[in-house]
C-alpha cells in the first residue's frame, strides 16, 4: 500500500477491483465501512462476481476474468476525452510533458522493438529525448505528439466504452457510471482510493492491470493524498515482511536488485544500479544505493567484507536465470534438482498445475519441509484415492518433516500491507518438538558451516564469513535479528556536511537509512526497515495509537518503513507552492522553513517549494511515470487476453494472432501445449478465497471448517439451467491440466456476459481444499490453473483459464 | 457500566413478581445488516466464547454454513439473494435469539426458572432448570431454540450475559470486523440506528429503518435494514411478529380458566355429597329380596 | 373369596386389572401434565423424580394408557351404544343428581351419563394420543404451527378428562356401593336391581 488500512476512511470513492477485501481482508474492510458512515464515501466494486464486497457496495458491475486493463484503459479514456483530470497535478508531478523517443511506436498489439522470437522488447525507443546535459526534455504545452501525455492519449483513444464493454463485458451504461463517479475525485478535494489483491497480480498481465490503475490515480491527482494512492491488500499477515526481506530471488532484501551473471565485477554491478537524475534538482534518491548495498553487505559479512573485496561482492551468488517459483518447479520437473527445503509454503497446492508439481516433487532426492502443520505438500507421496493419486512405490523423494512453531508461538515482527511494521510477542510455546523457523534454520546453517570448516568445498567462503553474532548460534533471537536489519554504526560515522561531527558513534544503532554509508563504517540488514531499532529502542513496540490529525496517522504505533512514513509520495499531496490540495486532509505542508505536518515528509525536508523539488523521489524523474519504459510488457499497459481465452482473438489487435495474449509472458515448454481451448473448455474460471478460510491452513481447523466444511464450485443461474445442474449437486470441472469434482453453488451473483457477441459464462473456484485436514477432503484446484505468469514478476495466471464443467 | 446488572425481571413458570424496586438499564445488540458483509466472524467467536463445535457438515449448495441454528449454533448467517428490477442484491442476516421484551420462550416454559430474563433485557436460558419438553421452540415467535440431542436441554444466544454481566460486550460483537455489530445500552443503539438509516436513505434506501418488532414488545437484538417495509427479504424474518395466539391462549387465558374449572367439579362434587348425602341402595329393594332369598 | 354368592359379577378380573392400569396411567399423567400446565402445580413434578424426569415419563405412561384405554374401549364400546331410554335418562340426570332417581327409565348396565363418559373419555383420549405425539419433542419434529395447535388441544382435552373423571370417581363415591364392583368384581342384587335394574333383569333373568 502506498497508503495505509487506517487512511481508507479518508477516501470520497472505494474501488473494489482485483481483490475482494470483504471476503479476503475482513478486518481491514472495517475502514471502508467508517468511510462509508462517516464520509458519506461511496464504495465501488467491479468483479466477475458480485462477492461480499460487492454486497454492501453503491454501485457493482460484473467483469470478464482477465479483461481489467480493457476496463481501465476505457477509464483512461473516458478521463482524457472528457477532461476530468488534475491538471496542475499531472503536467508538474507526472512524466506528461516528457518527450519521448520519435522511434517509440505502437502496431498491431506490439510496441516498437519486438521481438517474437526472444518473446521480448529491446527498448532503445521507450526512452526520453535528452538535451545536452542528458536531462529529459519536456513539452509543458502538452502539445508534442511525442510527449507523453500525448501518446497516452492515443494509445487509449482506441479503448472507447462499446469497445471496453465488448471486450470486458461489463455493460456500457454500468462501465460509464463508474467512469463518472471515478472522474468526480479528479477534484482537488476529492479522492478516491484502490484495494486490490490477488484479481489484479495472478494474470499474465497482472503487473500493468496494477499500473493502469497508478496512471487513473496520477491523472486524478490522488496518489499522496490522504485516502487516496495504490493500496495492494496482502495476502498473508506478514507477506508484506517477507517480500521485503527478499521473497524474490531477484533481489537482496530491502528491494536491491541482485547480480546476475552479466555484473561481472562489483563496479559494473553499482554503476549499472545506480541512476542519475533525469531532470536538474531531483532528489534521485536511489543515487545512494552504493551506501545500501555495502551496509547491507557489512550486516552480512562484518570485518570480512571490505573495500579491498568489493565488500564480499564475489561472495553474492550471481543468477543465471529464472528463480521465481514456476521456473523452479519447472527445473524440478526436468529433473535437474536435487532437493528442496519448503519452509512455510504448500507447493503441491498453492502452485499452478498441480500434477505438474507432483510429478516434479516425485523427481526429487530429498524434500524438507519446514511447517507446523502436516501439509499436502509433504504427504505428495501418499496416495488420497481421487484427491491424489500416487504410488508410493514408484517415488523415490525423502521427505523430512521439520516441525515449526506457529506465529503465537514466536516472538518477532509483522510488517502489515501498510507497510507498519509491528511488534508481537510469544503467546505459548511450541508444542512437542516443535522448534522457532529461524532456529531450524539456524541449526542447520551451523552444521553445514561445521561442515565447510573441516571438509571444504569449492567455495567455503561466502557460508564461513557470514557474520553469526547472535548469543545463541544455534537461536538468533528476533531482537537480535531486527536489530541488525535495523542497522548500527561499525565505526563513528560523521555528519556529511561537517566532517568532524560524530552524529552516531561506533556501535550505536542507526536513526535511519540517511545515516548509511557506503565506507563500510555502517551496517544494515534491509536499508528501508533501518531506523525501526534505533537509539530509542524497538519502534515496532510502540503501542500508542493517538491521532492528533483524526486522519488515522498514528505515528507512535509500530514503525512504518520507510522512515516511519504512513503515506508514500505525501509531498504530492500539495500543490508547487507546498500548500495541501484539501486542506481538510493535510497530510504534510511547507512551514516556512521546513515540511511538516501529520506525517514524515517524502522529501528533502529543507527543500523549499521554489526548488522544484518534485515528489516522486525514487524515480530519476522525481516526477511519476505515466510513461513507464521499465516494464517488460510495454510503457503503456495494454489489454491481451488471458492464455486460455474464451475469444480466437484479442479484440483490440482482431489481425494479429500473436498479441492475442501477452507477447512477452514466459512460456515454458512443454507448458504452451497444455492450454485448453475454448471449444473444448468453453467456460472461464476464476480462483479466489473465502473469508471462512485461510488459505490451505484453516482446512486443518475445526472452527473454520464448521463454517465452510466443503469444497464447491460457483456457477450463475443461466449456466445450471443450460447443463441441468442444481444447488447442491456435484459437478466435475476440467481443464486441459486435470479435473475437480465439487458441490455446485448455484448463485444469481454471476452472470453470463454478453462478450464480443459472445456468451461467456464463468465458473467460481474457491480453493481452500485439500486432502489433508479435518475438512471434508477436497481436490487441489490447482490441478486446473495453467503454468504461464506474469511477464514482469512471473506471478500464475490463477485468476482466467478456462474449464468445462458437467454434472459429477 | 449500568448495563451489567443481572437483576431479574421475570422468570419462567412463576406467578409472582420478581424483585423490581432496582431500575437498570436495557441493552441491545443492533444488528447493522446494512455494513455486515457476512464473513461469520461472529460465528467463529460464539463457538469460542460458549465452548460450542458444530458438526463438520457439508455444502448444500449455498454458503450458509452451519445452514440452521442448532444446540451447536446459537447464531447463524442467512444469505438472501434478492433480484429486483434487474438489481441484485445479497441481503445477509445474523440469525440468532432476538431477546424479546414479551418472549414467547418464557410464556411457554413450564419449568420454574428455567428461563430468565434479567432486567435489562437478555433473555437467557438456565439449562440447569430446563426440562427439555420444547415448549420454548413453541413459543418462539422466530424459530430460535433447539433442544440438544446429547442432554435434551434447550439451548438458545444468551446474548453473552456471563459477559455482559461484567461489563462486555458479547462475544460477536467483539469480534466483528466491520462494525455492523453495536452493542449497548438500547436507547444508544436506537439513536446509533437513527443515524445509519438517515445515511442509507440518502443512498437510495428509502425505505431502510429498524427492526424493533412492536408485537413483541421490542426486542434487545435489533436490525437496521435497507428495506424496513419488507423484513422477509432477509430470509424469511417475520414482519410483524408476535407470540402466536394459540401459546398466548394456552400458556394464558386457559390456564387459570381450566384450572378454576377443574377446582369447581372437585368442590362441586364435594357439596353435592354433603348437601345431597349418598346415593345408597334402597332399604326397601334389600328386603325385597332378602325376602326372595328366604327358603 | 365370595362373600354372598348371590351377589352378581360385575367386572371380570381382567376388566378390573385394565381398568386399574389406566386409571393408574390416568392419575400419574393428570398429576404430570398439571406440573407442565400451570406452575401451581409444578411441585408434583417431584413425585417423578424432578421436572425432567416427569417430561420423559409423561409421554410413555401416555402411550401405556392410549392401549390400555384401547383395550378397554374394545371391551365395553358395544355395551356403551346410545339408546333412546340413556336420552331420556340423560334429560333428566338432574332428577339423578337430586337424588330422586326413582322415576327415572330402565337402565342397562350402563346409564346415560356413564356412556356420555365412556365416549367423551374416547375422544379424549384419541384428542390426547393425537396431540401427545405431535408434543413429544424427543421423537417428533412438527411444524411449529402444528405443535401450537396441538398444545392447546392437549390441554383442553386433558382438563376436561380431568373433570370427566373427577366425576366418574365421585359417581363412585357417592352410589354407595359401587366401588366393589371394581374392587373385587361383584355389587350386590339390591344395587343392580335400583340403579341398572334392566342389567338385573337380563343377568337374573327375573
Amino acid at each position: 500500500m502506498t497508503n495505509h488500512w487506517v487512511d481508507i476512511k479518508n477516501a470520497d470513492l472505494i474501488i473494489v477491483m482485483g481483490g475482494n477485501a470483504a471476503e479476503a481482508h475482513p478486518c481491514g474492510f472495517k475502514w471502508v465501512i467508517e468511510a462509508k458512515k462517516t464520509r458519506k464515501a461511496k464504495l465501488i466494486v467491479v468483479d466477475p462476481r458480485f462477492t461480499r464486497s460487492a454486497s454492501v457496495a453503491d454501485f457493482y458491475a460484473p467483469l470478464r476474468p482477465g479483461t481489467d486493463i480493457a476496463f481501465l484503459g476505457g477509464v483512461i479514456n473516458y478521463l482524457l476525452s472528457n477532461d476530468k483530470i488534475h491538471h496542475e497535478y499531472v503536467k508538474t508531478y507526472t512524466n506528461a510533458a516528457f518527450l519521448i523517443d520519435e522511434g517509440f511506436s505502437f502496431d498491431e498489439g506490439f510496441f516498437s522493438g519486438y521481438s517474437a522470437e526472444k518473446r521480448s522488447y529491446g527498448k532503445d525507443t521507450w526512452k526520453y529525448q535528452l538535451d545536452k546535459d542528458g536531462y529529459a526534455k519536456l513539452d509543458e504545452t502538452l502539445q508534442s505528439p511525442h510527449c507523453v501525455f500525448q501518446l497516452m492519449k492515443k494509445h487509449y483513444s482506441r479503448y472507447t466504452p462499446e469497445l471496453v464493454s465488448k471486450v470486458t463485458g461489463t455493460p456500457k451504461d454500468q462501465f460509464l457510471t463508474i467512469c463518472g463517479m471515478m472522474a468526480e475525485t479528479a477534484l482537488p478535494t476529492k479522492t478516491m482510493t484502490i484495494c486490490y489483491a490477488l484479481g489484479w497480480t495472478q494474470h499474465s498481465v497482472g503487473t500493468q492491470n496494477i499500473r493502469t490503475m497508478a496512471m487513473i490515480q496520477l491523472l486524478l491527482g490522488n496518489m499522496g493524498m490522504a485516502g487516496g494512492g495504490i493500496n495492494a491488500l496482502r495476502g498473508h499477515s506478514n507477506v508484506q515482511g517477507i517480500t521485503d526481506m527478499c521473497l524474490y530471488s531477484d533481489n537482496l532484501p530491502g528491494y536491491i536488485a541482485a547480480p546476475t551473471d552479466a555484473d561481472a565485477d562489483y563496479k559494473t554491478y553499482l554503476e549499472k544500479r545506480t541512476p542519475k537524475a533525469l531532470r536538474p534538482g531531483q532528489m534521485n534518491f536511489p543515487q545512494n544505493f552504493p551506501k545500501w548495498h555495502t551496509s547491507l553487505m557489512k550486516a552480512w559479512y562484518g570485518a570480512a567484507a571490505t573495500e579491498k573485496n568489493d565488500y564480499a561482492y564475489d561472495w553474492l551468488p550471481k543468477k543465471d536465470g529464472a528463480y521465481d517459483v514456476l521456473a523452479i518447479f519447472d527445473r524440478m520437473h526436468q529433473g535437474k534438482m536435487n532437493g528442496f527445503i519448503c519452509q512455510g509454503f504448500n507447493p503441491l497446492a498453492a502452485v499452478s498445475n498441480k500434477k505438474k508439481v507432483g510429478d516434479a516433487l516425485a523427481k526429487l532426492k530429498y524434500l524438507v519441509i519446514i511447517d507446523p502443520l502436516v501439509t499436502d505438500t509433504s504427504e505428495f507421496w501418499k496416495d488420497f484415492g481421487e484427491f491424489n493419486q500416487a504410488d508410493p512405490a514408484r517415488i523415490q523423494t525423502e521427505v523430512f518433516r521439520l516441525p515449526c512453531n506457529l506465529f503465537a508461538e514466536e516472538t518477532g515482527s509483522y510488517t502489515n500491507s501498510g507497510r507498519v511494521v509491528q511488534w508481537h510477542w510469544q503467546a505459548a510455546e511450541g508444542p512437542g518438538e516443535s522448534k522457532g523457523d529461524t532456529e531450524i534454520v539456524a541449526t542447520l546453517f551451523q552444521k553445514l558451516k561445521q561442515m565447510y570448516a573441516k571438509e571444504g568445498g569449492k567455495l567455503p567462503e561466502p557460508i564461513l564469513n557470514l557474520t553469526w553474532p547472535y548469543r545463541i548460534p544455534n537461536k538468533p533471537s528476533a531482537e537480535e535479528l531486527l536489530m541488525e536489519i535495523s542497522g548500527k554504526a561499525l565505526a563513528d560515522v560523521y555528519d556529511p556536511k561537517d566532517k568532524t561531527k560524530v552524529i552516531v558513534k561506533a556501535g550505536e544503532q542507526l536513526a535511519g537509512f540517511i545515516q548509511l554509508r557506503d565506507d563500510g563504517s555502517t551496517a544494515c540488514g534491509n536499508w528501508i526497515y533501518s531506523g525501526c531499532w534505533s537509539q530509542a529502542g524497538n519502534l515496532s513496540a510502540r503501542r500508542d495509537n493517538s491521532d492528533p490529525s483524526g486522519l488515522g496517522q498514528t505515528l507512535n504505533w509500530g514503525y512504518a518503513w520507510p522512515a516511519n512514513r504512513r503515506i508514500l509520495y505525501n509531498r504530492a499531496s500539495c500543490d508547487p507552492a507546498g500548500k495541501p490540495w484539501d486542506p481538510q486532509r493535510s497530510v504534510i505542508k511547507w512551514l516556512g522553513d521546513k515540511w511538516g505536518g501529520n506525517d514524515i515528509p517524502d522529501m528533502r525536508p529543507d527543500a523549499k517549494p521554489e526548488e522544484g523539488v518534485m515528489p516522486f523521489i525514487m524515480t530519476q524523474e522525481g516526477v511519476a511515470r505515466l510513461f513507464a519504459p521499465a516494464l517488460a510488457d510495454g510503457p503503456f499497459p495494454e489489454h491481451y487476453e488471458p492464455f486460455e481465452t474464451p475469444l480466437d482473438k484479442n479484440p483490440f489487435h482482431p489481425n494479429n494472432a500473436k498479441a492475442t495474449s501477452n507477447p512477452v509472458a514466459r512460456v515454458f515448454k512443454g507448458d504452451m501445449e497444455v492450454f485448453g481451448k475454448a471449444k473444448d473448455f468453453p467456460y472461464v474460471a476464476t480462483t479466489y478465497r473465502l473469508t471462512e478460510h485461510y488459505h490451505y491452513w484453516t482446512k486443518h481447523v475445526a472452527i473454520n471448517s464448521v463454517l465452510q466444511p466443503e469444497q464447491f464450485i460457483e456457477i450463475g443461474e443461466e449456466l445450471a439451467k443450460e447443463k441441468g445442474i442444481k444447488a447442491g449437486e456435484r459437478v466435475k470441472v476440467s481443464s486441459n491440466r486435470g479435473h475437480i469434482k465439487a458441490v455446485a453453488v448455484v448463485t444469481k451473483r454471476i452472470k453470463a456476459l454478453d462478450v464480443d457477441g459472445k456468451k461467456v459464462h464463468t465458473v467460481g473456484i474457491p480453493l481452500h481444499w485439500g486432502f489433508k485436514g479435518v475438512a471434508k477432503p477436497g481436490y487441489i484446484t490447482n490441478t486446473l490453473t495453467p503454468s504461464v505468469g506474469d511477464a514482469n514478476v512471473q506471478t500464475p495466471e490463477f485468476k482466467a483459464f478456462l474449464v468445462n464443467i458437467e454434472k459429477a | 457500566m449500568a448495563l451489567q446488572s443481572l437483576d431479574i425481571k421475570q422468570r419462567s413458570a412463576t406467578t409472582t413478581a420478581t424483585p423490581s424496586v432496582r431500575q437498570t438499564v436495557e441493552v441491545a445488540k443492533l444488528i447493522d445488516v446494512t455494513t455486515c458483509i457476512g464473513c461469520k466472524a461472529c460465528q467463529a467467536a460464539c463457538m469460542e466464547w460458549n465452548d460450542i463445535r458444530d458438526e463438520i457438515g457439508t455444502c448444500s449448495g449455498v454458503y450458509d454454513n452451519p445452514t440452521d441454528l442448532t444446540e451447536n449454533s446459537w447464531t447463524v448467517m442467512r444469505f438472501a439473494e434478492v433480484e429486483e428490477a434487474g438489481k441484485l442484491e445479497w441481503l445477509i442476516r445474523k440469525d440468532g435469539c432476538m431477546h424479546c421484551a414479551d418472549p414467547g420462550c418464557l410464556k411457554a416454559c413450564p419449568s420454574p426458572g428455567a428461563i430468565i430474563q434479567y432486567s435489562n433485557g437478555i433473555v437467557d436460558f438456565h439449562e440447569e432448570n430446563c426440562i427439555g419438553c420444547g415448549y420454548c421452540i413453541t413459543g418462539c415467535p422466530f424459530n430460535v431454540p433447539r433442544i440438544s440431542k446429547k442432554d435434551g436441554k434447550a439451548y438458545k444466544c444468551t446474548l453473552c450475559s456471563d459477559r455482559v454481566a461484567v461489563g462486555q460486550a458479547p462475544a460477536c460483537v467483539k469480534a466483528c470486523p466491520t462494525g455492523a455489530l453495536h452493542f449497548g445500552a438500547k436507547e444508544d443503539m436506537q439513536d446509533y440506528a437513527a443515524s445509519r438509516i438517515i445515511d442509507l436513505k440518502s443512498r437510495g434506501y428509502d425505505q431502510a429503518g429498524l427492526y424493533d418488532p412492536p408485537g413483541v414488545g421490542g426486542t434487545h437484538v435489533m436490525y437496521v435494514l435497507h428495506h424496513a417495509d419488507r423484513p422477509g427479504l432477509y430470509s424469511g424474518l417475520p414482519k410483524d411478529p408476535s407470540i402466536s395466539p394459540l401459546v398466548s391462549l394456552w400458556k394464558g387465558f386457559a390456564k387459570p380458566l381450566a384450572t378454576v374449572a377443574m377446582a369447581a367439579v372437585a368442590l362441586g362434587s364435594l357439596f353435592h355429597y354433603v348437601t345431597k348425602g349418598p346415593n345408597e341402595v334402597s332399604k326397601q329393594l334389600e328386603d325385597e329380596l332378602e325376602k326372595e332369598d328366604a327358603p | 373369596m365370595i362373600r354372598n354368592p348371590k351377589d352378581l359379577t360385575r367386572y371380570t378380573p381382567q376388566e378390573r386389572v385394565n381398568h386399574w392400569l389406566g386409571g393408574i396411567c390416568f392419575i400419574l399423567l393428570a398429576l404430570s401434565g398439571l406440573a407442565f400446565f400451570h406452575p401451581a402445580f409444578w411441585p408434583l413434578t417431584q413425585l417423578f423424580g424432578g421436572g425432567v424426569w416427569a417430561r420423559i415419563l409423561h409421554p410413555f405412561i401416555g402411550v401405556l394408557m392410549a392401549g390400555s384405554f384401547l383395550s378397554l374401549f374394545l371391551r365395553f364400546r358395544s355395551l356403551n351404544v346410545m339408546t333412546p331410554a340413556d336420552k331420556e335418562w340423560l334429560s333428566r340426570a338432574g332428577e339423578m343428581l337430586d337424588g330422586k332417581d326413582h322415576n327415572l327409565p330402565e337402565q342397562g348396565k350402563y346409564n346415560g351419563g356413564q356412556k356420555l363418559m365412556f365416549w367423551a373419555l374416547a375422544i379424549g383420549m384419541l384428542l390426547l394420543l393425537i396431540t401427545g405425539i405431535v408434543l413429544w419433542r424427543a421423537y417428533f419434529n412438527l411444524p411449529v404451527d402444528v405443535v401450537r395447535f396441538a398444545a392447546v388441544i392437549h390441554a383442553a382435552a386433558a382438563a376436561v378428562l380431568i373433570a370427566v373423571v373427577m366425576v366418574h370417581i365421585y359417581a363412585a363415591i357417592w352410589v354407595k356401593g359401587t366401588m366393589r364392583a371394581m374392587w373385587y368384581g361383584t355389587v350386590t342384587r339390591a344395587w343392580a336391581k335400583q340403579h341398572h335394574r334392566a342389567w338385573y333383569r337380563q343377568v337374573t333373568g327375573k
